[in-house]
């Protein structure tokens, strides 16, 4: 239970059913660490577990009468997230720490919580659907009923074990429906409007809190200022990090050019970023990594997907071919527009979630 | 479903007889004891009783008890009522203590004083050479806990209040932990401040005392009236005051009897989770007040037992919640040389007054397997 209305919802809809639950919120993160700090607020601002949010998932608790935990995840979150998060934004990458959130605490820690305390299944406030095939036993995932929240582009990581224990009520619904039933439910969140940030970044702002993280560990930002290039070599200005850039960017180039420029390469080796025209930021190719199969099979040769390279983005036709060293080739029919490395490709069936990777750079 | 609790160091249930004592003043005696009518003579007569019920507690005469609302206030009336008119110079304490000491001592830091944090040993005990070894010409204060509240280890107080006496340092003593468990003789103590609370000692929360040396300066924290002899501004929360006052008598006039039951059950119930439970030891093992026992369950994420135990009627507390009720690493256990992982695998049990073998017996049915599935389904499980 975030505190928000999705999971608020799904507790009191099983809570109606007669389900025995327990309301758990995940302590990630202690939003008071950087507060303060240059650039990020004087006070938590966060949106995941701040102490509001905290309140808000306990009022709901208490108001349906259900036991009541806040469990400390804080020490996972930060080893399997947060450094994440920060050695991706050094490596030039776009990192979603979401998805890392789902896979790594969300449906290991929790689940192992749960089951720990007698719990047999974990329901989430997700936008997506689970069942299992009545004939081969393996759980499948599918996309949301409401194709503005379906979630699943978060979820593509989850194994046969870990979907086994997941139970996403919401799937059916669309967030019309989610916030109509909050409010029949009179629940004390059922305006309360969804968070789109990252939860340990407040305001968003990446580059103030890559900032404060290193000079909380006591170390420099790692020096990443280089030049800002051309596709064909010529340097056009100099920037103060890669890590202030992502692929498709236009703002906050620096250069003045009669053409707009955007940033369509971040090669961390030699520090370069490179710019140019619109047109060159389309591709119809890419290679992914760690490439995830729900099924726990990788297909043989190569198969017809649609894939998804953003979350709300629609699904392109496309084919993708399992790579050895778990690696994963996705072919576009037609090229798509700023394909960023450390983002995720998420491959379909129609609804049915096939599975995905994270992209890599251009090699 | 409550089946046992046994949380009594987070806080006691309120005793039927300090409830009888304090009806009165919920109702009739609303009395304000500055007043000059009867109404508020009663009140003045009530609070002034139970003055020397807690005074008695601690052997201390009444005038040196300033009543507080709980140990938190008392803790930082001492430290800052001492500390607040001079520079910036240098204290001493534990590192053990709890966080309303621990958290003044961290402020002071911040403005500029020089903290010792004194080490403690492997079960949990300072020692009183350190206090000898870290006092300066500058030092201002000591304060160290009586009894911990994680552990119920006691600190040789007496030991430290020798040295500070003979060095002519002030000593504060935090006694919320001990006060109504275990003998407290402020004389014999050698300080000038000693903290207490009322919900530790079935009284109800909200009312505490500082106990005050008589010729010990202190600067109020509040303004706003001559309550206390001017050391604490504020109607006087009379209901809890008495409350306090009768939870005070009782303790006095039951301590001896209490204690050695208390100390009976815990010794039963330690053994009992000890023979039941494989991997189970007790941390702190020496002189302990007599209803604490801290028990460490090798490979289990003592949050995910908390949950379980409660989930089956059973409260107890594990590590120090943090603000968002979450479970943090005991700074107690990890002071005592504990790993992070093994202080999180620790449990406190606590008893009080109104605790039984029966609840014991119950609490034995339940808890080897909570333990076994804990263990079984280990934070090291992964995809």
């Amino acid at each position: 239970m975030s505190g928000g209305v999705d999971s608020s919802t799904v507790a009191a809809m099983l809570h109606a059913d007669g389900v025995p639950i327990v309301g758990l919120t995940m302590q990630l993160w202690n939003q008071r660490r950087l507060a303060g700090a240059p650039g990020m607020p004087e006070r938590s601002q966060g949106r995941c577990c701040s102490l509001d949010d905290v309140y808000d998932a306990r009022h709901v608790a208490e108001q349906l009468g259900i036991p009541y935990y806040v469990v400390n995840y804080e020490e996972r979150f930060e080893r399997d997230v947060v450094r994440n998060f920060v050695d991706q934004y050094l490596a030039g990458e776009t990192p979603i720490p979401c998805s890392i959130c789902n896979t790594s605490v969300k449906f290991d820690q929790l689940v192992v919580t749960a089951r720990q305390i007698g719990a047999s299944k974990v329901a989430t406030g997700h936008y997506a659907r689970v069942s299992q095939h009545p004939e081969s036993g393996l759980f499948e995932l599918r996309r949301g009923r409401d194709p503005y929240k379906d979630q699943t582009f978060f979820l593509w990581g989850l194994s046969q074990e870990q979907l086994s224990y997941a139970l996403f009520p919401l799937g059916e619904l669309d967030k019309e429906e989610v916030r109509a039933r909050a409010a029949a439910f009179q629940l004390p969140v059922a305006q309360k409007p969804d968070s789109h940030e990252i939860c340990f970044v407040p305001g968003s702002d990446y580059t103030a809190f890559l900032d404060a993280y290193f000079a909380e560990q006591g170390k420099a930002m790692p020096d990443s200022a280089g030049e800002l290039v051309t596709a064909d070599g010529r340097t056009l200005a100099h920037h103060t990090g890669i890590h202030h850039f992502t692929v498709g960017q236009r703002k906050g180039l620096g250069v003045a050019q009669a053409n707009p420029l955007y940033v369509l390469q971040i090669v961390p080796a030699t520090r370069q970023v490179v710019v140019g025209e619109e047109a060159l930021l389309y591709c119809a190719e890419l290679t992914a990594r760690e490439a995830h199969w729900i099924s726990g099979t990788a297909p043989s040769g190569p198969r017809r997907v649609a894939a998804r390279i953003r979350h709300r983005h629609p699904p392109a036709p496309a084919w993708a071919e399992a790579l050895p060293d778990r690696r994963l080739k996705v072919v576009f029919d037609t090229p798509q527009r700023a394909i960023t490395p450390g983002q995720s490709v998420v491959l379909y069936d129609d609804e049915l979630v096939l599975g995905g990777g994270w992209i890599e750079a251009e090699r | 479903m409550l089946r046992a609790y046994l949380d009594n160091n987070a806080s006691t249930p309120v005793r039927p007889e300090v409830v009888a004592a304090m009806l009165p003043f919920l109702h009739e005696g609303y009395g304000n004891a500055s007043s000059v009518h009867q109404r508020g003579q009663a009140a003045r007569a009530a609070l002034e009783q139970a003055r020397a019920h807690v005074a008695a507690l601690i052997a201390a005469r009444p005038a040196e008890i300033v009543f507080t609302s709980g140990g938190t206030e008392a803790d930082n009336l001492a430290i800052w009522g001492v500390l607040a008119d001079l520079p910036p110079g240098h204290v001493i304490t534990t590192a053990i203590e709890h966080h309303a000491v621990l958290f003044p001592f961290q402020e002071l830091e911040k403005r500029g004083w020089t903290v010792t944090w004194l080490p403690v040993n492997a079960q949990g005990c300072i020692d009183p050479d350190d206090v000898r070894r870290a006092l300066t010409p500058s030092t201002a204060l000591v304060s160290v806990m009586m009894a911990n509240n994680e552990t119920g280890v006691i600190q040789p107080v007496a030991e430290v209040g020798k040295i500070t006496r003979a060095a002519g340092v002030k000593l504060h003593v935090d006694a919320v932990q001990a006060a109504g468990k275990i003998p407290i003789a402020v004389e014999d103590l050698g300080c000038e401040l000693l903290s207490l609370s009322g919900h530790k000692l079935h009284a109800p929360q909200g009312v505490g005392a500082l106990y005050v040396r008589r010729g010990t300066a202190l600067r109020p924290m509040l303004y706003g009236g001559r309550h206390e002899r001017e050391r604490r501004a504020g109607t006087e929360n009379i209901p809890g005051i008495v409350g306090l006052g009768e939870a005070s008598r009782l303790a006095t006039a039951e301590r001896v009897t209490s204690g050695e039951r208390l100390a009976a059950l815990r010794d039963h119930v330690e053994s009992a989770i000890l023979e039941a439970v494989p991997h189970a030891a007790v941390v702190g093992a020496g002189t302990r007040t007599p209803n604490t026992t801290n028990i460490c369950f090798a490979d289990v994420d003592g949050e995910a037992l908390v949950i379980s135990l409660d989930l089956q009627g059973f409260c107890v507390s594990a590590g120090a919640a943090c603000s968002s009720g979450a479970v943090d690493a005991s700074h107690v256990l990890l002071a005592m040389g504990l790993s992070p992982a093994r202080a999180r695998s620790c449990l406190r049990f606590s008893l009080g007054k109104q605790n039984s073998t029966e609840e014991v017996t119950a609490l034995l049915e339940v808890l080897p397997g909570l333990v076994a599935r804990l263990r079984e389904l280990s934070p090291s499980w992964s995809h």
